[in-house]
């Protein structure tokens, strides 16, 4: 069987020179031009006082977009599995079309709701709070592009698990949270952490709808990836290639977190 | 639906406690319908009521603009070819991934998603350095129509393999062996056998890739120069005309962008179904 063998070698190695060239290649590069100029100069690069607002208010649209996509997303896969709503099929699509509009598109359509003369830009000004231009965009920009990760995993692992346990639960006389939380919840868990994980690492490196909606201001608007554009283009590209191999760390760390579930899970 | 569920209809069933669960789905429902309506349904009324302000000649102008035709062109021909590419390697990595064996290869199983963790502006920054001028492989091809090719290539990337790989773990060897004993050969119980099953993951990893490229924004940024007619691809172009202040041109570029987008997504829906009724 020698042919089969020669053909097996082809094709591991077309589908291994593709990736190295496209994926491995390019990954390697970030750590060889941060390290460049030696240890020192990332860490002063990261710990520069641009690098590290840009860090913290990464951090904080984080903080805030995750726990409201999650909660959301749970309740909207609960609500699309176990329950018969009008116009679900609806509702359905709904959910994965954040992933089908352009980055760009989200920011603008932000803009065109929150802004200057935005649908309520104009009402939340007189309220005295500044969305577009300002923290509020740029996490309501993460939130959406972040948005359908929960429930995408929750669903189908609702589907596959069945109702008869919470049924059970229920007729012993367990109400709704009790159920949820003793029964559901349990059984979801896997499929909430890895929804958790992917919007995280959507959340922290969002770039398109980001720049459109933030003022671009070092130091108060500017996430950790608009920094990474920002240092490249001022020609400072160890600040650049340091924040991008913290990023490309925190990449590989979800990587990692991934796969270490999927193994428990199994 | 579990098999052992009861027939009858949850509301008709006698409730174990004195306690208002409908209200409280409701309320669940409520909610949900809310968030939906408010964070996706609501910035996308505003985007495409924009864009047809002026009217539907207004709309027409602004998308038949040479530059935003040439935008769009760029946009559909790099994404067709993007795709393209990932229906053929994306089926091969699959394969490799699940019948070969090689050391390593759980590592690089795992490094397949990274295009979906890794921010796409790093992306972009890399792919710049490994292709650009400074090439450490003297390949310099930053700001050419081939760099937007390059950078949509990486960002595609798991969709195909990570929708065959399912299909390929679950095709039935026996058809294969039973092709083989009959005196098939390799080549047509790959096309004869293995392809028909293998379509559907790649229709659906092939349209989810182009709904991507197609919007894609932040990898090609540094990469591809953003040359008007050139390497101007629609969301750069978009870009462009908000920073402008040509709030209306922007929309309209934008809708027709989010139209291709949700007939895709409508296209996968249809796949998966067609595939699930044809399982059994």
């Amino acid at each position: 069987m020698n042919g089969s063998r020669l053909v097996r070698w082809t094709l591991r190695y077309i589908a291994l020179a593709y990736l190295f060239a496209l994926l491995l290649l390019p990954l390697g590069v970030i750590f060889d031009e941060a390290f460049k100029e030696g240890i020192g100069e990332v860490f002063s690069a990261i710990t520069a006082p641009d690098a590290v607002a840009a860090l913290k208010l990464t951090l904080l649209t984080v903080i805030i977009a995750v726990p409201l996509n999650t909660v959301f997303g749970v309740l909207t896969a609960l609500v699309m599995v176990r329950s018969n709503l009008p116009g679900k099929r609806f509702l359905n699509a709904l959910i994965d079309v954040p992933f089908a509009v352009s980055p760009i598109v989200v920011g603008l359509a932000l803009v065109l709701v929150y802004g200057q003369n935005g649908w309520l830009g104009e009402a939340f000004m007189e309220a005295g709070i500044k969305i577009i231009f300002s923290t509020p965009g740029i996490v309501l920009a993460v939130i959406f592009v972040s948005m359908p990760f929960v429930a995408r995993e929750v669903i189908p692992v609702l589907q596959e698990i069945g109702d008869d346990q919470e049924k059970a639960a229920e007729t012993l006389g367990a109400n709704g949270w009790t159920t949820f939380w003793r029964i559901t919840l349990p059984a979801i868990r896997w499929g909430i952490s890895y929804g958790i994980v992917l919007t995280t690492a959507r959340a922290l490196g969002e770039f398109g709808a980001v720049t459109v909606v933030s003022g671009r201001v070092s130091g108060e608007t500017e996430t950790l990836p608009l920094y990474v554009q920002k240092q490249f283009e001022t020609f400072n590209s160890v600040g650049s290639y340091s924040a991008s191999l913290l990023l490309a760390v925190i990449a590989l760390v979800t990587l990692l977190a991934l796969n270490l579930m999927r193994r428990k899970e199994n | 639906m579990a098999a052992g569920t009861p027939t009858v209809p949850s509301s008709n069933r006698p409730r174990a406690s004195v306690r208002l669960p409908w209200a409280g789905q409701a309320l669940n429902k409520g909610l949900v319908v809310m968030w939906l309506g408010l964070m996706v349904m609501l910035p996308l009324t505003a985007i495409t009521t924009k864009a047809f302000e002026n009217g539907l000649d207004g709309f027409w102008t602004a998308v038949s603009s040479p530059q935003a035709v040439a935008a769009l062109k760029l946009t559909v021909i790099a994404s067709l070819i993007v795709v393209a590419i990932n229906a053929v390697m994306g089926t091969l990595l699959a394969w490799v991934l699940v019948r070969d064996k090689f050391p390593g290869k759980g590592i690089i199983n795992s490094v397949i998603d990274l295009p979906f963790a890794l921010p796409t502006i790093v992306a972009s920054l890399t792919l710049l350095t490994v292709y650009g001028n400074k090439s450490p492989i003297g390949i310099n091809i930053a700001f050419t129509q081939t760099a937007v090719v390059v950078a949509l290539s990486f960002v595609t990337l798991p969709f195909v393999v990570r929708a065959v790989q399912p299909l390929l773990l679950t095709l039935d060897r026996d058809m294969e062996s039973a092709a083989e004993s009959l005196g098939a050969g390799r080549w047509r119980i790959f096309r004869q056998i293995i392809l028909p099953n293998l379509a559907p993951g790649i229709a659906t990893g092939v349209a989810l890739a182009f709904a991507r490229a197609i919007g894609e924004f932040g990898s090609l940024v540094l990469v591809s120069g953003n040359v008007p007619f050139k390497t101007e691809v629609s969301s750069v172009f978009i870009r462009g005309q908000i920073e402008s202040d040509n709030l209306v041109g922007a929309s309209a570029v934008s809708v027709v962008l989010l139209a291709v987008s949700l007939a895709l997504l409508a296209v996968v829906t249809f796949i998966q179904r067609w595939a699930v009724r044809h399982e059994r």
